[in-house]
Formats: structure tokens, C-alpha cells, sequence
């Protein structure tokens, strides 16, 4: 029995029970399910199998939603257990795995493969490009990121989950410290997503650097499509950053290295130098994207041309650069000299200034604009004023004498989460709102989407504005349980009354998306904002090969341009196009990664060696493969052609 | 003559030798630590420039250019981690 007892959950309460069987019951439903409607061939055929930008978007998008209602459930549990003093809903060790869990998987696993589903979608779209660079690679870092969070997801029933914090701060993320396996699942759940992000990366570069169609210099692209070429160009320089920590993490926990330990020549704070190291350009890993979305947003909604496009662009440079000078900011009482702390106090407040002219750009776009009130509008114009407020109070905290009082308290959270949902949650919920009659050719409800946002944007001002005040008054951060003559119990109880108003507002998402799906009407044109850029251009839903003929571009809105007047953006004759083939093979790397991952875990080095024999077998054969792809003719073309145009007619 | 002669080639294949051998020498040589880091450190710099140019045929296409900056934000962003952790690791550190 001792061999089978790691796989017990160490702390384990009703809660986690009832998790363990409804995970079960769930999966088992799923898998009855789809065998009894016979749909694994169409699964495997259209899903599983497919190296279609767009498709792999919708996944990514669909996995996120996932993991933004479990990253949910646990923040609505978190403030239910502090909602009243000394509450017994959740002991102190379930609650510090339930604040690691929401971080990790908020940050890892749901803002990063939102942002990456939208990516994927719009901006092979926006540059008139009939796939990104490498389809296949696509496809493997999909699978390498679901996979990925799947095994993160299921620490919490077998075996314990992580619960030093999503920070992982030495030593407490030790063997001595944290002795179940719940860091385990972490230094290797991360490690497979991210390894998964970093060719994504790579894949989204190449495509913008290679793949723009002709006319579209780099100062003609699309404010989103700029955003999404910086945002990786981050990935890419910080992300091996995080695959080292992880990988040292790694052998200090399974093999007994002393890279973090106290003893031995290792350092703890390392890790937390390399964490940031990675970590603070992670910020605006997930915070550019929301730039370019809003610059869209904005754009088309206030019927202007983006003002200061220039200055857009310099400005997003500026951030890519200053967001790697920064990161010993998250660690300024950790016993630096002044010096030290004096300089990264600089270079933060320095990041205000682009920003800064971001949002004055943003307003000056408004600015005598005709300004049309639609959903992805609203959560725009909400992002303004609140992510200023998350700005102000993060130049506070970057000084570095006054973050001595600031820091470690539930002022940061505020901030935090003052930057972070504005800054990405609103986007990506204003994007998918704006590009979904893109993808499915129809709109989501407005009247719903309304309710939506009302009540995510109060809820969240209730739930954590307090904080700022609380914080203020001493409140620390990750604390269990506090006692009724702290007084924080009444504004924590409003908290927990805000975060219910949040609960609702997704509630009334996921039915705006059930409700369009049954009755919205399908009779919409394949630009039904008005739109300004080429994703707009084609037909909606976007047939395989994206552009019968490649648009040709001489401006930054060139659809706009052409719908006034303009230059035409298609010229020439239907030829012959040439598509990538599917695949199997990202999807089965993706499950031998979840094995070896899994077998890592838990140090069974028999299944560890298999499986990694099993990821250099897929990688071998497509070495040796022989796969040229497919051609689509040019009858099938025109086809496809008259069936959409009759669609949107 | 000159367009068959891979010139390039050739004096990149000399430079690596040359680097490989200066390296070589701190172990032959015997050098102190500190002057055997900065050695390989500047050798080791020296190496990648000789085969992303020479071999890897860096600046030989249209895109030069991006290609260029890539590489010159890379080698800030490298620089940057690797002073900045000694900064505060181990210069700053009270």
C-alpha cells in the first residue's frame, strides 16, 4: 500500500472528495458521451488533428474559458474563507494551495492561451497571410500547453497541489518545506506549457517578419498585429529564462541538487532572481496583446484612425525593453543596498511614460469621435480609467522606501489585479466579443453582453477597491484567517459580495454564449463592426485558406481605405493554394508529455524513460516524414467562393 | 576563380579555429581564474558572431535588417540579465 499512498492527496477534506468523484464522473461523461454520438472520427478528423490557425485559436480560447471558471472557483473560495473572521471553511493548508493554484493557473493558463487563441485567429488574418509560419509547430504548442495544464489540473486530486505560492519563493518550495509533490506538478506543468509558449513564439515572429502581404511594410501593420510581433518577441527572450529555473527547480526537488537550498553554496533568492527575471516581462506578455486589442477597439468604434500610430508603436518598444530592467522591484526588501533598489525604482516609474502616452493616444482617438456604445467598446472605455488607477498605484509601489510599508499587504493585490483585469481580462473579453462573428458568422447577444459587463466591471471595483484600503490598514496578503479585532471583517465581507457580482457576470457570459449560439441571427454581413482592418476583408466563417487571392496593401486600415474609395485589395486571378496537411503527431507528443510529466511527478523513472524515448520517436519521425502538403485547385476555390459570398449576400 | 573560391567559409572555418585554440589556451596555459573567465567569456562571444555571420549566413538576405536588431536586442537583454543579477546578487547585496 506504501507504493500507492503518494497519490493520496496529503490534506484531503470533503471539498477535494467531491472534486476527485465529480472530475471523475465528468470525465466518464465525457467520454460515454462522444462514443455514444460516434463523434471521435469528427473529433480526431476536424480537432485533434488540425493545423488550422484558426481552429487551434477556438481551442485555445475554449481551454482558457476552462481554466478562467477552475482559476474562479478558487478565487470565489478565497474570498469566501476571508469574507468573516475567523472562518472554518478552509484550513491553512488548503487555502495556501488554492492562492497558488489561482495564480498559476489564472496567469499560465488562462490569460497567456486566451491571448495566444486570439493571436492565432487574427493575425495570420490581419497581415493576408493563409496560415503562420510553421502549421505543425502550431499544433505542437497547442497540445503541449493543454496537456501541460491538464496535468497541472489534476494535482489537486492525485497527490496534493502546489502550495508555496505561484512566486515558488526558496525555501519554502523545497523537498524540506513542501514535502508532497504539489511542487513537482509545478517546476513540470509549467515546464511543458512553457516550452509549448516559447514555439509559439518563434512560430509568431517568423510569420510576421516573413509572411505580410506585399505592401504591408512593418509601419503599415495593424496596431494588434505590432502588439502580438513585440508580445513574442518577450516570449521568446524570457521564456528560456523560466525553462532554466524550472528545469534547476527541477533537480533541487527530484535529484537533490542544492541550486536553491540554504546549504551547500546554493541561493535561495536565485530563484527569486530568475523567477522575475522571467516574470515581469510576463506581465506585459499578457498586458501588450490587450494594447493592441483596445487600439482596434477604439479605433473602430470611435471611427477614427488610431491617433499617433508612430508613437503607439515606439512606445510598445520602449515597454518590451524597459519590462527586462525592472523585475528586482518584486523584491526590493529582500536586502539589497539602496543603490540596488534606487536603480529599479527608476526603471519602473520609467515604464509610466510609454504607457502613459498610450493612454493619451487612446483618449485623443476618442476625441471628437463618433462614438458607437457596443460591448467590446465598454469594456475599452472601462479599461482607461480603471488600469490608471492600477498604473498610479504601481508607480507607488515602486518606490522603493515607501513599497517597505506596501509590500507583501493586500494593497499589492489590489494593484495587481487593477493591472491585470483591465488590462487583460477586459481585453481578451472585448476581443472575443469583437472577433467571434469572425469565426462562427454570427454576433453575440448585445443586451446580454451588456448585463456581462456591468456586472464584471462593478464586481470587480467592489471586490478589490477595499483591498486598497485594507492593505493600507496592514492586512497582509495569503493570510488564512484574521481575527475579528483587526477589523478588516467588514470590508473583506464586501469583497466576497463583489467577487459573487464577478461570479455573475460570467454567469451571464457563458449564457450570452449559449443564447447567440441558438437564436442570434445569421444574416450578418462578414464586417459587421464596420472594421477597419484585413481580418475583416475575407468571409466570415473564414474558409481554410483565409484569402482566395492574397490582398495587396498600402496602409495601415487598407480594408477601411477600400471600402472608401480606396485602391482595390484584391487584384488578379484565383490560383491554385497550397495548405499544410494534418497531423497526428503534436496530439500524441502532447499525451507522451502529459505521461512523462506525470511519471516525473511522482519519480517513477521506468514510465519517465519510456516516455522520453517516446517524444524523441515523434520527433524522429517527423524528421523522415515525407509530407508536402496539400493543393487546393482553383475550381474548388471558386466554389467555395460562391457559397460564402451567397452566405453573406 | 572568386565566385567558386567559398571565401567566407574559409576564413570563418580559420577564425574558429583560431578562437577554439586561444580558448585552449587558458587550460594550457594554466591562467588564473579571473583572467581564464574573461578569455573564454570574450572567446565564447567572439564564436557565436563567426558562425551566425559566417555559417549561419546572418545578413545575407533581404531581411538583414530584422535580423540584425534581433540579434542586438538579444545581446542587450543577455547582458542586462547577467550584470543585473550580479548587481543584485552579489554587487548590491548587503
Amino acid at each position: 500500500m506504501d507504493y500507492f499512498d503518494r497519490f493520496a492527496v496529503p490534506h484531503s477534506s470533503p471539498m477535494i472528495v467531491g472534486s476527485q468523484i465529480a472530475i471523475a464522473v465528468t470525465v466518464l461523461a465525457i467520454l460515454v458521451g462522444v462514443t455514444y454520438f460516434k463523434k471521435w472520427g469528427y473529433l480526431w478528423r476536424e480537432w485533434f488533428t488540425t493545423v488550422d490557425h484558426k481552429r487551434i485559436g477556438i481551442m485555445y480560447i475554449l481551454a482558457a474559458l476552462l481554466m478562467l471558471f477552475r482559476g474562479g472557483a478558487d478565487a470565489i473560495l478565497m474570498r469566501a474563507q476571508t469574507a468573516i473572521p475567523d472562518n472554518g471553511l478552509l484550513d491553512g493548508q488548503h487555502y495556501n494551495e488554492i492562492f497558488t493554484t489561482h495564480g498559476v493557473v489564472m496567469i499560465l493558463f488562462m490569460a497567456m492561451p486566451f491571448i495566444i487563441g486570439l493571436m492565432n485567429i487574427v493575425t495570420p488574418l490581419q497581415i493576408g497571410a493563409r496560415d503562420v509560419a510553421f502549421p505543425r509547430l502550431n499544433a505542437v504548442s497547442f497540445w503541449l500547453f493543454f496537456w501541460g495544464a491538464m496535468l497541472f489540473n489534476i494535482s489537486f486530486v492525485v497527490g496534493g497541489s502546489p502550495d508555496a505560492g505561484w512566486t515558488a519563493y526558496f525555501p519554502l518550495a523545497s523537498v524540506e518545506f513542501s514535502e508532497s509533490v504539489g511542487m513537482n506538478y509545478y517546476a513540470i506543468a509549467i515546464q511543458i506549457a512553457g516550452i509549448g509558449t516559447l514555439m509559439t513564439g518563434i512560430n509568431f515572429i517568423v510569420t510576421i517578419l516573413k509572411m505580410r502581404a506585399p505592401g504591408m511594410t512593418l509601419m503599415k501593420m495593424p496596431m494588434f498585429t505590432w502588439s502580438i510581433l513585440i508580445t513574442n518577441l518577450i516570449i521568446v527572450f524570457a521564456f528560456p529564462v523560466l525553462t532554466v529555473a524550472l528545469a534547476l527547480m527541477t533537480m533541487d526537488r527530484l535529484f537533490g541538487t542544492n541550486f536553491f537550498t540554504m546549504a551547500n553554496g546554493g541561493s535561495d533568492m536565485l530563484w527569486a532572481n530568475l523567477f522575475w527575471i522571467w516574470g515581469h516581462p510576463e506581465v506585459y506578455i499578457v498586458i501588450l496583446p490587450a494594447f493592441g486589442i483596445y487600439s482596434e477597439i477604439i479605433s473602430t468604434f470611435a471611427r477614427r484612425n488610431l491617433y499617433g500610430y508612430k508613437s503607439m508603436v515606439v512606445s510598445m518598444v520602449a515597454i518590451s525593453v524597459l519590462s527586462f530592467v525592472v523585475w528586482a522591484h518584486h523584491f526590493f526588501t529582500m536586502g539589497h543596498g539602496a543603490m540596488v533598489n534606487g536603480i529599479f525604482s527608476i526603471t519602473t516609474m520609467a515604464i509610466a511614460v510609454p504607457t502613459g502616452i498610450k493612454i493619451f493616444n487612446w483618449l485623443f482617438t476618442l476625441w471628437r469621435g463618433k462614438i458607437e456604445f457596443t460591448v467590446p467598446m465598454l469594456y475599452s472605455l472601462a479599461f482607461i480609467p480603471i488600469f490608471t488607477i492600477g498604473g498610479v498605484t504601481g508607480v507607488m509601489l515602486a518606490m522603493a522606501s515607501a513599497d517597505y510599508q506596501y509590500h507583501n499587504t493586500m494593497f499589492l493585490v489590489a494593484h495587481f489585479h487593477y493591472v491585470l483585469i483591465p488590462g487583460t481580462v477586459f481585453a481578451v473579453l472585448a476581443g472575443f466579443t469583437y472577433w467571434w462573428p469572425k469565426i462562427f458568422n454570427f454576433q453575440l447577444s448585445e443586451r446580454i453582453g451588456k448585463w456581462a459587463f456591468w456586472f464584471i466591471v462593478v464586481g470587480f471595483n467592489v471586490t478589490f477597491f477595499p483591498m486598497f484600503i485594507t492593505g493600507l490598514d496592514g492586512q497582509a496578503r495569503r493570510m488564512y484567517t484574521y481575527s475579528e479585532a483587526t477589523g478588516y471583517g467588514p470590508l473583506n465581507l464586501l469583497s466576497f459580495v463583489g467577487a459573487l457580482g464577478l461570479l455573475i457576470g460570467f454567469a451571464f457570459l457563458v449564457y450570452n454564449i449559449y443564447w447567440s449560439t441558438r437564436y442570434a441571427p445569421r444574416n450578418i454581413t462578414s464586417d459587421p463592426w464596420n472594421a477597419r482592418s484585413l481580418e475583416w476583408a475575407t468571409h466570415s466563417p473564414v474558409p481554410e485558406y483565409n484569402f482566395a487571392i492574397v490582398p495587396e496593401v498600402d496602409s495601415s486600415q487598407a480594408f477601411w481605405d477600400s471600402k472608401n474609395n480606396g485602391p482595390a485589395l484584391f487584384k488578379g486571378k484565383y490560383k491554385e493554394i497550397h495548405m499544410p496537411n494534418n497531423s497526428g503527431v503534436p496530439f500524441v507528443l502532447g499525451i507522451i508529455f502529459f505521461v512523462w510529466g506525470f511519471a516525473m511527478v511522482f519519480s517513477m523513472w521506468i514510465f519517465a524513460i519510456i516516455s522520453t524515448l517516446g517524444i524523441f520517436a515523434c520527433m524522429a519521425h517527423r524528421s523522415f516524414e515525407k509530407d508536402h502538403g496539400h493543393h487546393i485547385s482553383v475550381e474548388e476555390i471558386e466554389e467555395t467562393e460562391k457559397k460564402l459570398r451567397g452566405a453573406n449576400a | 576563380m572568386k565566385q567558386l573560391f567559398p571565401r567566407g567559409h574559409v576564413m570563418g572555418f580559420i577564425f574558429s579555429m583560431v578562437l577554439t585554440a586561444v580558448a585552449l589556451g587558458v587550460v594550457v596555459y594554466e591562467l588564473s581564474f579571473k583572467t581564464g573567465m574573461i578569455v573564454l567569456l570574450v572567446t565564447a562571444f567572439m564564436q557565436a558572431g563567426v558562425q551566425l555571420v559566417m555559417f549561419m549566413h546572418a545578413g545575407e538576405s533581404e531581411d538583414k535588417k530584422a535580423i540584425y536588431t534581433n540579434v542586438y536586442y538579444a545581446l542587450f537583454i543577455a547582458l542586462v540579465t547577467i550584470f543585473g543579477t550580479l548587481l543584485t546578487m552579489v554587487w548590491g547585496y548587503q
